[in-house]
């Protein structure tokens, strides 16, 4: 298992990023994988940056670990914000036209339907979101 | 991100090379917000592009809002991965892809 602490910003995507991509490029998870989870690396990551400490700056924890057999990769979010269940919003409905589609919600959903499994926990004062996909 | 312009009378082609995402996004929107005046047909050519993030698909969102007003939008060379984030969003049916 290998552990970032960042301060939560938006110019950090990039090292956040980085970070992940060394451990799942060690373990061959193919391109379409690897773009999912950066998508949601980069959804997770942005809402802890926009949300969990406005207007203060706090810091975002990212843990991976890729699993054996079946492999798969499970990367958790530890931030110290304000509590947040990102799983609570309603699913934005993609049917609409552009005209009546909405800009917002579509980071979450994009997750959720990309992963495998995805939770959240609110404790010790902490929110706690894990997303694991497999390979 | 890099954004090559190509303007021909009233036909602009956007070529992307990079990333699309909640950092490069804005210099997509600035784009889209300043050179779509008087434009008819408008090309976005994602050969170049490695990725695309929902800050990303707000933009293609707005940008195709804008041209359903005054003409049409395109987007071309979509690499299967991107494709598959189009599929999941409803995008696919929201944009024209080539």
């Amino acid at each position: 298992m290998k552990e970032l602490t960042i301060s939560a910003e938006i110019p950090n995507l990039d090292t956040v990023i980085e970070f992940v991509n060394e451990e799942l490029e060690a373990h061959d998870c193919g391109p379409k994988v690897q773009m999912q989870i950066e998508v949601a690396v980069e959804e997770i990551f942005v809402n802890i940056a926009h949300y969990a400490y406005q207007p203060q700056i706090g810091t975002a924890t990212v843990r991976v670990e890729v699993q054996p057999e079946p492999q798969a990769a499970v990367i958790t979010f530890i931030d110290s914000g304000v509590p947040y269940d990102p799983l609570a919003k309603p699913d934005p409905d993609v049917t609409l036209s552009a005209e009546e589609r909405e800009v917002g919600g579509l980071g979450i959903y994009m997750v959720k339907k990309s992963m495998d499994d995805v939770s959240y926990e609110y404790k010790d004062g902490k929110n706690i979101f894990t997303i694991k996909k497999k390979f | 991100m890099l954004i090559n312009k190509t303007a021909n009378a009233d036909e602009l082609t956007i070529a992307l090379d990079g990333r699309l995402d909640t950092s490069t996004a804005p210099q997509l929107e600035a784009e889209v917000n300043s050179s779509l005046a008087g434009v008819k047909k408008f090309v976005i050519d994602m050969d170049k592009l490695v990725y695309v993030s929902s800050a990303g698909l707000r933009v293609l969102l707005k940008a195709q809002k804008i041209m359903n007003k005054q003409g049409s939008m395109t987007i071309k060379n979509v690499s299967a991965e991107i494709k598959e984030i189009f599929e999941v969003t409803g995008f696919d049916e929201l944009l024209n892809i080539e």
